[in-house]
């Protein structure tokens, strides 16, 4: 008796939960969960814009083994993982030492939060264009700067090599979010209690003893978190190449070179199994870690 | 005498390290805004000169006379606004049943709603265009709210889903026993309590919504209905790169982000800091 009462107590909580999730799954269904579809489905057909009488026929695969001989999209694989692999490794090590560093009580902490927030409330695009300024070959802080350092011996002209591209781009991209991963991670930092790190004094760990078995296993979940959104947002840059580039210098990324596909050569069909490589291949990066996480994002 | 010596030392290189992280985080915005006052010839001085000789104000007037800037303003605040207001009005009831209410099928739910948060919009970037062409609503400001939805909703819910999760229990059973219901319970009492993790919520989306640049590029081809990033973006043309106006107008939009961050910084962190971390 008492048991059946419970039941139908928690099918009502069930029951009230679905009527209050409805709008918001209901909205998701149509502008998120159709559109993904849609471009699945226009993927596996040949739809040019610009040739409407071709009545956009089905191709199966043809989109996606084009990918492969073309050796364009080919270069933007390769630019993009190179960039989201040295973004993330430099803006890990950065954002970590830097939380490491400031994990503790001092004076100006508050301007120094606000400061790091800066870069990360400001539109990329705007960002974009500040650095492009900076990096000016004639009249640039960082030509300026350099050569009054020493480190070069004439101004150079970043934006017109493919390295100096990579590179300029790099520094923008860290220097927009290394700070924000220093934020997530300490916060993490400071959730960790003070009496864990009496102990380990008390047992004898030295300083990177203490680093290694308390603090890097306890904030290992908040690290691999902001490694998992930051990995995605690398992956799938966009505003600052575009901005910065314009693609040039083989600094086309993928999304960008989809996004050429689709609206500037109006090529749907190709454009859109671009856009479905990028959507699988963040999947499997996701999978990655939260394979490596375990269970502790949700519940 | 040396432990007190040592500690000094400590303290000025830690002090070193943090003016330097704050002053490569900053050199940028102060390059920028001295950009912004120097007159025409000292923008192109080689090697680069610092301090304007006299302060020239004309950049600030080019950017609302050559551009449609006061009205990229306007299209940006109307976007973001209307984005954060529907995205927090349709996902907080569902972050209530997510946070609080038991049933089954919720991890999937969360699961389902953190990875439409990780969409690439480029992927649904053809789909979407083809819609809002259809229905016409290329260049209007419903047809960029719509495609907002797709990264502000996911995001609102998720936010507010770890803020609802971490009320203590004890609020609802009380209601219960004064006999609310849950729905009660929730716009009577869970709302209310919830409020400034809303506010938290809102200053996250707005900024998402108000940096956004794919969609904007793409869906506001009309040169007046460009949003902010989208518009300064567009300053270059062939003939020139207006490095003056694109610096005033960098500093225009940066001000205000700066005054907001410094006075919600608390918040903002609050927000940005429960949505990743497990508690």
């Amino acid at each position: 008796m008492k048991k059946k009462k419970f039941n139908s107590l928690e099918r009502t909580e069930s029951r009230t939960a679905w009527i209050m999730m409805a709008p918001a799954l209901i909205v998701l269904a149509v502008v998120a969960v159709y559109p993904i579809l849609r471009t699945f489905w226009l993927s596996f057909h040949q739809m040019q814009l610009t040739d409407p009488g071709s009545g956009y026929p089905f191709i199966g695969l043809k989109n996606y083994i084009d990918i492969f001989r073309d050796s364009r999209a080919l270069e933007s694989i390769g630019f993009t993982l190179k960039f989201t692999v040295t973004t993330v490794v430099f803006e890990l090590l950065i954002g970590f030492t830097a939380a490491l560093i400031m994990n503790k009580a001092f004076k100006g902490r508050g301007i120094v939060r606000a400061a790091i927030l800066i870069p990360w409330a400001i539109p990329t695009s705007v960002s974009a264009l500040m650095w492009k300024f900076i990096y000016n070959d004639q009249y640039g802080l960082f030509n300026d700067i350099l050569y009054k350092l020493g480190v070069i011996d004439s101004y150079k002209a970043w934006l017109s090599t493919a390295d100096g591209s990579f590179m300029a781009l790099v520094i923008t991209d860290i220097w927009k979010t290394a700070p924000y991963m220093a934020l997530l991670i300490l916060a993490g930092l400071q959730m960790i209690s003070e009496s864990l790190y009496e102990s380990a004094k008390i047992d004898g760990a030295n300083a990177v003893q203490r680093l290694l078995f308390v603090t890097l296993p306890n904030v290992k979940s908040t690290v691999m978190v902001a490694l998992l959104f930051r990995t995605l947002d690398a992956f799938r840059v966009f505003d600052l190449v575009s901005v910065m580039t314009g693609g040039a210098n083989k600094t086309e990324s993928v999304s960008l070179y989809a996004y050429n596909n689709l609206m500037k050569f109006l090529d749907f069909g190709y454009g859109s199994a671009m856009a479905v490589m990028i959507f699988v291949i963040v999947f499997i990066i996701s999978l990655l870690y939260m394979r490596a996480m375990g269970d502790q994002l949700s519940e | 005498m040396n432990k007190k010596l040592r500690k000094n030392v400590k303290n000025i290189l830690f002090y070193l390290f943090v003016i330097v992280f704050v002053g490569i985080i900053v050199l940028p915005f102060i390059w920028q805004f001295l950009t912004s006052l120097k007159p025409m010839s000292e923008i192109s001085a080689i090697p680069a000169k610092w301090i304007p000789s006299k302060i020239n104000v004309q950049f600030y007037f080019n950017v609302f006379q050559k551009h449609p800037f006061a009205k990229y303003l306007i299209n940006s605040l109307v976007v973001a606004t209307c984005t954060t207001f529907l995205s927090i009005l349709i996902g907080a009831s569902a972050a209530y049943a997510l946070g609080r209410l038991r049933f089954k099928g919720k991890k999937f739910m969360m699961m389902a709603i953190l990875s439409i948060s990780m969409f690439p919009t480029i992927a649904t970037l053809s789909p979407i265009y083809l819609l809002l062409k259809q229905l016409n609503l290329l260049n209007t400001y419903a047809g960029l709210v719509i495609p907002y939805i797709t990264f502000a909703l996911p995001l609102s819910i998720w936010l507010l889903t770890n803020f609802f999760s971490q009320l203590p229990r004890g609020f609802e059973e009380a209601a219960a026993i004064d006999g609310c219901s849950r729905i009660g319970t929730f716009f009577r009492i869970m709302l209310p309590l919830i409020k400034p993790a809303i506010f938290s919520v809102a200053l996250i989306v707005f900024i998402n919504a108000w940096n956004e640049y794919i969609y904007a590029l793409t869906f506001m081809t009309d040169d007046m209905m460009r949003t902010v990033p989208v518009g300064i973006a567009m300053f270059p043309s062939n003939y020139e790169m207006p490095w003056g106006d694109m610096a005033a107008a960098s500093v225009i939009v940066t001000v205000p982000l700066i005054v907001m961050v410094l006075i919600f910084q608390k918040k903002i962190i609050a927000g940005l800091t429960t949505g990743g971390i497990k508690e």
